[in-house]
């Protein structure tokens, strides 16, 4: 507009002053005349005066021509260059036609060329941002696969003791006792509900004060492990450990404990310390018996044959005790003594094809597995027994030229005999009995050990064994067995169903604002429990009952899927039959399960001080409030209901139903009607509204309450 | 005739006991003090029974036992043995050895000598 304004202007100014030049001209050349030329100049005019507007007008055509087309040239085409300018502002891609005269188009490549070079340059940073996050996700995995791995249980917290890490381990010496019920270990939770709170507050003063890095406590479980814990302040950035005052607020970004399960070890230490103590302690009141009878008859020869035999009672009373004494000793002492070293469970059979594989690599012998008992269980150390028996065939190899060699399993009672055959060659016991007591030296790697060394270290035994008959010679190892049951107890726990466990969240540093209501806090900073339960009918207050409490939970907007809480209750009445359609839960699955009177405490436990979250949360807390007077169990959190905030944020939809709302915000329905799968589902969408409701200027609890108050829904009651 | 049992251990307080039990129940009693004098006294006096140390010097109660046992000469040889180690694993390591019967110290003397009774009767 602007500039066909200006076109406009210019096109008219320049008529009027070619008009007024001519009309001057005609002035002018008028003055210079006499009347009479005066006269006939304006007939010739007046005649010619058709030819001369035509003139005029042909001019000032012409020259609205060439105005026009500087003006494209000089206004025109900058302005287009410059509204592209402007777009590629937005969009970096976009290049700007090259137009105009030499000047403009030379400042138009340029811009391009500047344009190129931003383009390139933001595309190098987002890809090193790119590399910078991937390293930032490989280093976490890798973080997190150590943690997991870890032998001790590690849990880190905030200063306010919010467990904001922990590791597999450390979840499963906490796992609840209570059946499928909860663990009291989880992101956002308390430690204080793991651990005594002053032990830990008195833990945290000494490592101030005695400039220690950390300090040890010894606590219980509840299922009654003993574990030693370390704690370890984590100072705040910059700070050293030892500064600050006492206490846990100053210089303190948080601590970390470390839990080391020692009931074993502390039981065979203990173990250990008795033996020692009763045979050193109790035993010498029965030498010193002994000792006394024994040097008064050699001292008092004379003595009457009566005394004489009182006194060789004693000796001989005594002597029978302590050759007791220490018999119990020996064999206490060689039960714990087995639990010493780091042996491994493992099938029999499992370190033969080892040793084979082993064994014909190293040497270039031909080894064959014999009759092998595929259900033996040894706990031995598996490669220093491979290196024994590699040693032995290698010399078998090397200084009697034997390359074949036969593997034999068998069992013996509570021994397992692996034999290491071979035929032909017969040599002396004595030459390879000394085989056993020398380092163990092979093809360049050498153990200071000897096979002797290995075989006392695995609690076993050695021999060589010939059988003049079969022409067979033979290594014997005797080993221990191992019950299989007690491998497989053994083992922590069930295995973890996630291969990318969510066992830390480092945002949980910063701790809570506390100053803050519960109402004016963000709803994106809440902890939530979001529940759903099965039940028999659909009338609370007619005399259905919960079947089943699933429970996830979600910490600073992210769903935990494995710290969830998911338990069937024995409702103590008759399902009906119709209602095992829509919840697939059967009587059978129901007999034996704790009632609500053991299950709502727990639960209670579990949603400790977070927000509740249902879909249709009347219903379900209609139930849990029948039950208060039952169980003496209170919900007096803030609940929202995802129901009534699907009618706020889509007021116009006739139907609310879970499945709905999870298509319209893309969340998928896959094991629905389990209260757990119903759970997770509900706070997949809740966690999706949350930026909705935002948009709508909901960003507090108090303001989703107040909204959520408003809808229709909210009027019915059951 | 007397049986005669060769006692190898190199504990001289046991094994005066031992020799003084064995000469009672009327035993000829032969003693080694360590393995190289049993394997030799073995030889040399063929006694009906013999009865091994482990912890012995020069060669030990179990390369003793190995050693007679792979002698056919020494078949009817019975071997005891007596001595202090007592784990399970060392048992067995006697028994599969070729030892007849395996004693750990400290032993009940009127066990002992029921056990070489019955043992050297079968011979």
């Amino acid at each position: 507009m602007d500039s066909r304004a200006k076109l406009i202007t210019a096109v008219a100014v320049a008529c009027v002053f070619l008009l007024a030049v001519l009309l001057a001209a005609g002035a002018v050349l008028g003055s210079g005349l006499e009347a009479p030329e005066r006269a006939l100049l304006a007939s010739l005019l007046e005649r010619r005066f058709g030819a001369v507007l035509m003139i005029v007008f042909v001019a000032c055509v012409f020259l609205f021509l060439i105005l026009r087309a500087t003006h494209e040239f000089l206004v025109l085409m900058p302005a287009r260059a410059a509204e592209e300018a402007s777009a590629m502002l937005e969009q970096p891609t976009t290049r700007l036609t090259v137009q105009g005269g030499r000047e403009l188009q030379a400042l138009i490549a340029n811009v391009n060329r500047v344009a190129e070079q931003r383009q390139a340059q933001d595309e190098d940073i987002a890809a090193r941002i790119r590399a910078a996050n991937a390293a930032a996700e490989a280093d976490r995995n890798r973080f997190a696969v150590l943690m997991s791995e870890l032998a001790q249980g590690v849990i880190v917290c905030n200063p306010d003791g919010r467990v904001l890490l922990y590791n597999r381990r450390a979840r499963a010496l906490f796992s609840g006792s209570s059946g499928q019920g909860m663990a009291a270990l989880g992101l956002g939770r308390s430690i204080y509900g793991i651990f005594d709170r002053h032990l830990i507050a008195y833990a945290l003063e000494n490592v101030d004060s005695r400039r220690h890095t950390h300090r040890h406590f010894v606590a219980a479980t509840e299922s009654g492990r003993l574990l030693r814990v370390l704690v370890a302040p984590i100072p705040e950035a910059g700070a050293a450990a030892g500064d600050g005052a006492a206490g846990t607020a100053h210089g303190l970004a948080g601590y970390m404990t470390m839990i080391e399960d020692m009931t074993e070890t502390f039981e065979s230490e203990s173990t250990r310390d008795r033996l020692l103590q009763d045979l050193t302690e109790s035993s010498r009141g029965q030498m010193g018996n002994l000792r006394a009878a024994a040097e008064t008859l050699s001292d008092y020869a004379d003595m009457s044959a009566e005394d004489h035999r009182r006194f060789l009672a004693v000796v001989r009373d005594e002597a029978e005790s302590l050759a007791r004494r220490v018999e119990s000793a020996a064999h206490t002492y060689a039960a714990v003594l087995k639990s010493r070293w780091p042996l491994e469970e493992m099938l029999g059979s499992d370190l033969l094809t080892a040793a084979c594989r082993r064994i014909a690599d190293r040497c270039a012998v031909q080894v064959s597995l014999d009759d092998v008992d595929a259900e033996v269980w040894i706990k031995v150390d598996g490669f220093s027994l491979l290196q024994a028996m590699t040693y032995l065939a290698a010399r078998l190899h090397d200084e009697y030229g034997i390359k074949d060699l036969r593997l034999r399993l068998s069992r013996d009672g509570e021994m397992a005999h692996i034999d290491l055959i071979w035929s032909g060659v017969f040599m002396s016991t004595e030459t390879v009995m000394t085989w056993e007591l020398d380092p163990m030296t092979l093809a360049g790697e050498s153990s200071p050990l000897t096979v002797r060394d290995v075989v006392e270290r695995n609690g076993g035994e050695v021999w060589f064994q010939r059988n003049h008959a079969s022409y067979l010679a033979f290594f014997r190892f005797l080993l221990p067995t191992f019950s299989g049951e007690e491998a497989a107890a053994s083992s922590v726990g069930g295995a973890m169903a996630d291969s990318r466990p969510e066992f830390y969240d480092f945002d949980l540093f910063k701790g809570e604002e506390t100053g803050l209501a519960l109402d004016d806090r963000l709803l994106a900073q809440l902890a939530y429990t979001v529940f759903d339960t099965e039940t028999t009918g659909l009338e609370p207050s007619e005399g259905d009952e919960i079947i089943q409490i699933g429970a996830v939970r979600i910490v600073n907007r992210r769903l935990l899927r494995h710290e969830s809480f998911d338990q069937l209750i024995d409702p103590r009445r008759t399902l009906p039959a119709g209602s095992v359609k829509i919840h697939g839960i059967t009587a059978d699955m129901l007999s034996g399960q704790p009632p609500i009177e053991r299950t709502l405490p727990i639960f209670r436990a579990f949603v400790a001080d977070t927000i509740l979250v249902a879909h249709n949360a009347a219903f379900d807390m209609r139930f849990l409030e029948l039950k208060e007077a039952g169980t003496g169990i209170r919900f007096d959190r803030p609940v929202l209901d995802t129901l009534l905030l699907s009618a706020v944020l889509f007021p116009n939809q006739e139907s609310h139903r879970l499945e709905e709302i999870a298509e319209r915000l893309g969340v998928s329905v896959l094991g629905r009607h389990t209260a757990v799968g119903d759970a997770i589902v509900t706070a997949e969408i809740f966690l999706k509204m949350l930026p909705l409701l935002a948009g709508k200027g909901i960003r507090t609890l108090g303001e989703a309450r107040a909204a959520s108050e408003k809808t229709y829904h909210a009027r019915i009651r059951y | 005739m007397a049986k005669k049992i060769l006692i190898a251990d190199d504990e001289p307080n046991i094994v005066i006991s031992l020799e003084f039990l064995l000469k009672r129940e009327g035993y000829d009693v032969a003693v080694a003090h360590d393995g190289v004098e049993a394997l030799a006294r073995v030889r040399a006096e063929r006694p009906d029974m013999a009865i091994l140390d482990v912890m012995m010097p020069q060669r030990n109660g179990f390369e003793v036992c190995q050693d007679l046992r792979q002698d056919p000469e020494f078949k009817d040889l019975r071997i005891m043995m007596l001595t202090a180690k007592g784990r399970d694993t060392e048992v067995s390591k006697g028994l599969a050895l070729g030892a007849d019967v395996y004693m750990t110290k400290p032993f009940s003397t009127r066990e002992l000598l029921a056990k070489v009774k019955a043992l050297i009767d079968r011979a």
